[in-house]
């Protein structure tokens, strides 16, 4: 990125291939930051115009209009008022798409309106003649005053003359309203509110009192004015109303004179498949089929690569192990570096797989259909057919779930949406349910067919989403927030997915789990590792006593040297951390050493298994290769000399992880997402609270 | 007076001038607008939301929305 490059911002509707212009744009060149004081990504790259001339290309959230209504949509307002000689944009390019350009170009005159350079790029051109479409674009460019230029950004076609457009548009720097919208409407109020400030547009001031945001250009003194505009809401709302519809007779105007639609050749692949997709009986078979498929590939699919990264892991630690020179750096290495960065990369084929099927959903325009399937079920729960999207999110993991709500533009169906998204099962409890499962559930069938440990699992699944809904319908009727709900969804046009944007998707939003949750889970190794080889002066002289109380037995050399090991770990911090909280936990049937499994589980739940193998085998014989599951199999209960790990322990700790918050990634996200503590910390204790009580009243019954 | 609510799957029908009011901005930006013609395509499972198709737009939205909305029935 160089000074000299143009900033483009890339804006336009959803649905409009804005993604794969962005991505036929910038190729591998993007990355997703953030926006200053805001938690949207935002989503850049850099794109060789010519030879000599790069843009940086900022892609902004798909939208209607720039009167937001949802988080996502107030980012391009924010970018389009909030002048910056950084950041702001000095070329626009709206995406239109060729079949809907009528309501397109809504957005393009106001953003024309703004009176910032702006190229207009018409997607999906490949598709005029099937569907009958013909453009007069010579008369297009002059009426809309600006450049224009017909693309298919899926066939890679006008990307040229695109970029070309671009550097002229930007040289010319030419910018002039679209519609004068304050003549129509009535220009005494409007020549008013443009008196206010000469530095400003006035539909930049007229946007700035319609919408309450009001940038640094705007003076104290300029402020109080345009404030004094705001306080006859109904005149405000009854303008709005007229803008809109005079801007939509302006652009019927003009798309007469140069736009044609043979509306004989419309398709009606799109109703047949509504159809089916819609259908009251066929569409909840077709999407719980789906739903089955997609649980069906995180489990079965994964868990090859899962086993495959899983061993060379281990087998990169033992090589370690074996060629660096023993001491305190070794050991950091190969037990707690790269078991840590193990248990990271072991997710990404669970992710990958989730939000390649999310992805593809979304091409292809079926997810608005379960949106539509959904809604009224969702609502009497207090959510909104959008909702569907992060709870199904949420089997993978809750970070990109939550981040998936600002579609939501109802504030309190978007905060419940947000706090029972952790309920669903996401991948980080699938090793833990695993490995338990594995240890007091028995592998048998049930009716011949069934595969009982299968069994358990989905009963987790749907304990999951049961609670989810549950806790949903509480907030639903106990919080009391005002918030209009107002719902409205396009339903795009069935399109095959491009393998471009899926691919890309994909990438990024496992990048960013690597990365967001990934930082947390090898921090906390590391700490976990240090916590467990360091105590104070007890654990120095931990391998003295032991071999003091066992001097007089007849030990083997390999007994003696467990022995150290477990009252080293008795008498390191860690150890006396488990051993303080044991009396708290003793009722749900768990020993100190659960007891710093759970601790160290609060950063992230897939730390349980870490943890617990790290448990066993810090300090334990090198050549020991016992795996943890046998090793967790033969730990005995002192107090009662049975397995410490039976069916009662281990049914009420899958409860207290079905339940509880252990996720400080999450914690964060919605901290981030809801602005104020005050909604973690109430999950948090609350979703705690809830698996205590469940836990205890499991372990009680069971044992 | 019937509303876009009491549409039949497939009827057609032209939203009134009076609607104006009625009609949420963001509706009316989508291509929701007095005068235009309207159809509805389909109706959810649990008969909320509906789908409807305005100005090459195809939207879904919620039935007590969709109840404010006055239509006029083009009675052929």
């Amino acid at each position: 990125m160089s000074k000299n490059d143009i900033k483009v911002a890339l804006i336009g509707n959803p649905n409009t291939g804005k993604t794969s212009l962005f991505n036929q744009l910038t190729g591998l060149n993007q990355k997703v930051g953030n926006y200053p004081g805001i938690t949207v990504d935002k989503k850049q790259g850099v794109s060789k115009l010519s030879a000599t001339q790069n843009a940086l290309v900022t892609d902004l959230p798909g939208t209607y209009s720039i009167n937001p209504t949802s988080l996502d949509e107030s980012i391009v307002l924010k970018t389009l008022l909030h002048k910056d000689v950084e950041t702001s944009p000095e070329v626009i390019l709206v995406v239109a798409d060729v079949e809907n350009l009528k309501r397109n170009l809504l957005l393009f005159s106001q953003i024309k309106d703004l009176e910032i350079p702006t190229v207009l790029a018409i997607n999906m051109v490949d598709q005029m003649v099937k569907k009958g479409i013909s453009i007069d674009l010579s008369i297009l460019k002059e009426e809309l005053n600006t450049e224009v230029v017909l693309i298919s950004a899926r066939k890679n076609e006008g990307i040229k003359e695109l970029k070309e457009a671009i550097i002229r548009c930007h040289v010319a720097a030419k910018a002039s309203p679209l519609c004068n919208i304050d003549n129509k409407i009535d220009p005494n109020y409007f020549q008013k509110l443009k008196e206010i400030s000469p530095n400003h547009s006035m539909y930049e001031l007229w946007l700035m009192v319609t919408q309450n945001n009001f940038p640094d250009s705007i003076s104290k003194e300029e402020k109080t004015k345009l404030i004094e505009f705001k306080k006859d809401i109904s005149t405000l709302k009854k303008y709005q109303h007229k803008e809109t519809i005079y801007r939509y007779q302006e652009i019927n105007k003009i798309l007469k004179k140069t736009y044609i639609i043979d509306k004989t050749k419309a398709s009606d692949l799109r109703s047949k498949l509504d159809k089916i997709f819609t259908h009251k009986i066929f569409g909840y078979v077709f999407f719980v089929f789906l739903l089955l498929l997609i649980f069906q590939s995180i489990f079965d699919w994964a868990s090859v690569p899962m086993d495959f990264i899983d061993a060379t892991f281990a087998d990169i630690s033992t090589y370690a192990k074996k060629q660096l020179p023993a001491g305190l750096l070794s050991d950091l290495i190969t037990e707690g570096i790269i078991p840590g960065i193990g248990g990271v990369i072991i997710f990404i084929p669970q992710i990958a797989i989730l939000f390649l099927f999310i992805a593809i959903l979304e091409e292809t325009g079926y997810m608005s259909r379960v949106v539509f399937l959904m809604d009224k079920i969702m609502r009497r729960f207090g959510m909104n057919g959008k909702s569907v999207i992060p709870l199904i999110s949420g089997t993978a993991c809750a970070i990109p779930a939550i981040m998936a709500t600002r579609t939501i533009s109802s504030w309190k169906e978007r905060l419940i949406t947000i706090l029972v998204t952790p309920f669903t099962t996401c991948s980080a409890r699938l090793p833990v349910y695993a490995i338990l499962i594995a240890l007091v559930i028995p592998s048998k069938k049930i009716f011949g067919f069934l595969n009982l440990q299968g069994l358990v699992l989905l009963s987790l699944y749907g304990l999951g989403f049961a609670t989810a809904v549950l806790a949903a319908y509480i907030l639903h009727k106990t919080l009391k927030l005002k918030t209009k709900s107002f719902f409205v969804v396009e339903m795009p046009n069935y399109k095959i997915p491009s393998v471009k944007n899926v691919f890309l998707e994909v990438l990024e939003k496992t990048k960013s789990f690597v990365f967001e949750a990934g930082k947390i889970i090898l921090a906390l190794s590391i700490v976990l590792w240090f916590l467990a080889s360091n105590g104070p002066s007890s654990f120095d002289n931990a391998a003295r006593n032991t071999i003091e109380n066992v001097a007089n037995q007849n030990v083997s050399k390999q007994e003696l040297q467990q022995e150290i090991a477990s009252a080293k770990l008795e008498n390191s911090y860690i150890g006396i951390l488990g051993k303080t909280i044991e009396p708290i936990i003793k009722p749900l049937g768990y020993d100190w050493k659960i007891g710093i499994a759970l601790i160290t589980s609060f950063a992230a739940r897939e730390v349980f298994v870490g943890t617990l193998a790290t448990i066993y085998s810090v300090g334990a014989d090198d050549e020991d290769t016992t795996t943890i599951k046998q090793k967790m199999a033969s730990e005995i209960n002192p107090s009662t000399g049975q397995k410490r790990f039976n069916f009662a322990v281990g049914m009420s700790l899958m409860v207290f992880y079905a339940f509880a918050m252990q996720c400080m990634a999450t914690l964060a996200i919605v901290k981030r997402e809801t602005k104020t503590w005050k909604w973690p910390l109430i999950q948090l204790f609350g979703m705690g609270l809830l698996a205590y009580i469940s836990s205890f009243i499991t372990y009680q019954i069971l044992s | 007076m019937s509303t876009i609510a009491s549409l039949h799957i497939g009827e057609v029908g032209y939203i009134s001038e009076e609607a104006l009011d009625f009609i949420p901005l963001k509706l009316l930006e989508m291509g929701c607008l007095p005068g235009a013609e309207i159809e509805l395509v389909q109706i959810a499972p649990l008969k909320d939301p509906i789908y409807i198709c305005v100005n090459g737009s195809h939207l879904a939205i919620r039935k007590e929305t969709a109840a404010q909305i006055k239509i006029l029935k083009s009675d052929i």
